[in-house]
């Protein structure tokens, strides 16, 4: 028993249609326990009032908005290396949460820097690295659907994220380095993990983990319908070959 | 490999091959910006060193995607790919290539145009050198994008696209330097930082250039 | 509901956004997972059929 097993795609589907419902289940309670928590019983910041409550958006999706492309990069790894079609296909289907959780992570973040910083957007380097998070996964996901052969997309796109992740990283902190320049740190780099009481961390807690478990359950149902989508492929090629 | 650089550079020197181009475009995009931000010149002058960076930027990523689609069209890359020269020094002659033709000009031409954005005394050379040490970077790593695009019908945006992300350091430290320098301050730390990306770049991309390519030949 | 004081605008637009693009995101997921499995389903028993 090994987690190679799954590279085989009807053991994926499956396996993955068995865990699934608890993956949807239990994330929807997660993610609706924390925001209820976090919403209705916990205290206003006393500098931030309210605003501290989308807080438990902003971290779980930021969260996972890194977390997902780091999941396509061992993907991606996983394709070059061995070669197993379900994990191309994995990094695939997991670009477009990754996107939808970076644009969720700036428009929180813009809803809270609004009446914070006074402004809707700052070229801070937290969010200058994640814009440009942003562009990456947009450059990876066009990729994929400019090119018509599967295994080659599946190849380009993972040399693109491997070289993507060291640019990612390299962005970062080139962006850290140009705001210095720039400015001096002032009330931007207001750091949100110090001061989170424990008021705010627990439910904090349970929304990470519901919006884990709701990338985890995404991630596998979009993997099973691009595994459903390239069968349509080869099937619809072998019927143009036999009529 | 010296011939096959050689051929390169006939190839675009020769007329329609698209040299001065990348020249004319940067001299175009330096002379639009008064135009859109207003002639005063203390204004001018401290956006100068970031505007003829991003217009050399510009410049090399509008002249990516002759750098590989024109030998794959006619051909002469698969006869380049059987060739005993490995691949990997392939893309690396195109990049050297390209940058002769597209980035060396740029180089030279932007204090000219400096004089345009009125660039203050010190900025010269610091945009000269940040130029040159960057530009390198540029063309190789536009390289990897075009290898990436170079079977696509309409790569020449999705390129863009996927070029300028990998572009944001670079950009960010070689303006940097540009910027420092016109203002007279220490260039010392940006400056070796651009000299590091830069050189990582040149060793390390061609080898995912060339794979990305062999992908594409398959 | 609680009181959220002057933020109150603030944070449930933020909330709603969220909560939106996460919706979007699912019930595409899901529409999308939906129409590719029927289309497989068809495809497969047409397939068996002419054999």
């Amino acid at each position: 028993m090994s987690i190679w097993e799954y590279a085989n795609p009807k053991k994926f589907l499956t396996t993955s249609e068995k865990v699934m419902p608890a993956l949807w289940v239990s994330s929807a309670v997660l993610i609706s326990a924390g925001l209820i928590w976090g919403f209705f019983f916990t205290p206003d910041d006393y500098r931030q009032g309210s605003t501290v409550k989308i807080i438990f958006l902003h971290v779980p999706s930021a969260l996972m908005a890194i977390n997902a492309w780091f999941m396509m990069l061992v993907a991606s790894l996983v394709w070059v290396i061995r070669r197993h079609h379900v994990s191309a296909l994995a990094a695939r289907a997991a670009a477009p949460i990754g996107v939808v959780m970076t644009v969720i992570a700036l428009i929180t973040g813009a809803f809270w820097g609004q009446p914070m910083w006074g402004t809707w957007w700052a070229w801070d380097p937290r969010l200058t690295s994640f814009l440009v998070l942003f562009l990456f996964y947009l450059g990876y996901i066009a990729l994929w659907e400019a090119i018509d052969n599967p295994d080659t997309a599946a190849d380009l796109t993972s040399i693109l994220c491997l070289v993507g992740s060291v640019f990612a990283v390299l962005s970062r902190y080139a962006v850290n380095f140009w705001n210095q320049g720039l400015h001096q740190g002032a009330s931007l780099s207001l750091d949100e993990k110090e001061n989170v009481h424990d008021a705010f961390s627990s439910p904090l807690y349970v929304c990470m983990a519901g919006f884990a478990l709701l990338f985890l359950a995404l991630v596998l149902y979009r993997t099973g319908t691009e595994i459903r989508a390239r069968r349509i492929k080869a099937l619809m090629a072998r019927e143009r070959l036999e009529a | 490999m010296i011939a096959l650089l050689l051929r390169d550079l006939k190839l675009a020197l020769r007329a329609g091959g698209g040299f001065g181009l990348g020249l004319a475009f940067f001299l175009i995009v330096t002379v639009m910006v008064p135009f859109s931000v207003g002639p005063q010149s203390e204004l001018l002058s401290r956006i100068a060193p970031g505007v003829l960076w991003l217009g050399a930027l510009l410049a090399c990523l509008l002249s990516l995607d002759r750098l590989l689609a024109l030998d794959w069209e006619d051909g002469s890359l698969d006869l380049l790919a059987t060739a005993p020269l490995p691949l990997e020094s392939i893309v690396t002659i195109k990049a050297l290539a390209h940058w002769i033709t597209t980035g060396l000009p740029l180089v030279l031409a932007a204090p000219v145009l400096g004089v345009l954005l009125n660039l203050p005394a010190p900025g010269f050379l610091w945009l000269v050198i940040s130029l040159l040490l960057g530009t390198p970077a540029l063309s190789v790593i536009g390289t990897f994008g075009a290898a990436l695009t170079v079977g696509l019908k309409r790569g020449g945006l999705l390129m863009s696209l996927l070029v300028m992300p990998l572009y944001v350091p670079t950009l960010i430290f070689g303006s940097e330097v540009a910027r420092r320098g016109a203002e007279d301050m220490a260039v010392q730390t940006p400056l070796l930082l651009l000299a590091g990306i830069s050189a990582a770049s040149i060793a390390l991309l061609p080898f995912a250039s060339a794979a990305v390519l062999r992908v594409n030949l398959r | 509901m609680p009181d959220l004081g002057k933020y109150a605008d603030t944070v449930l637009s933020a909330y709603g956004a969220s909560l939106l693009l996460l919706a979007a995101l699912v019930v595409l997921t899901i529409w999308r997972g939906r129409k590719v499995r029927r289309e497989m389903e068809t495809l497969e028993t047409r397939m068996k059929r002419n054999g």
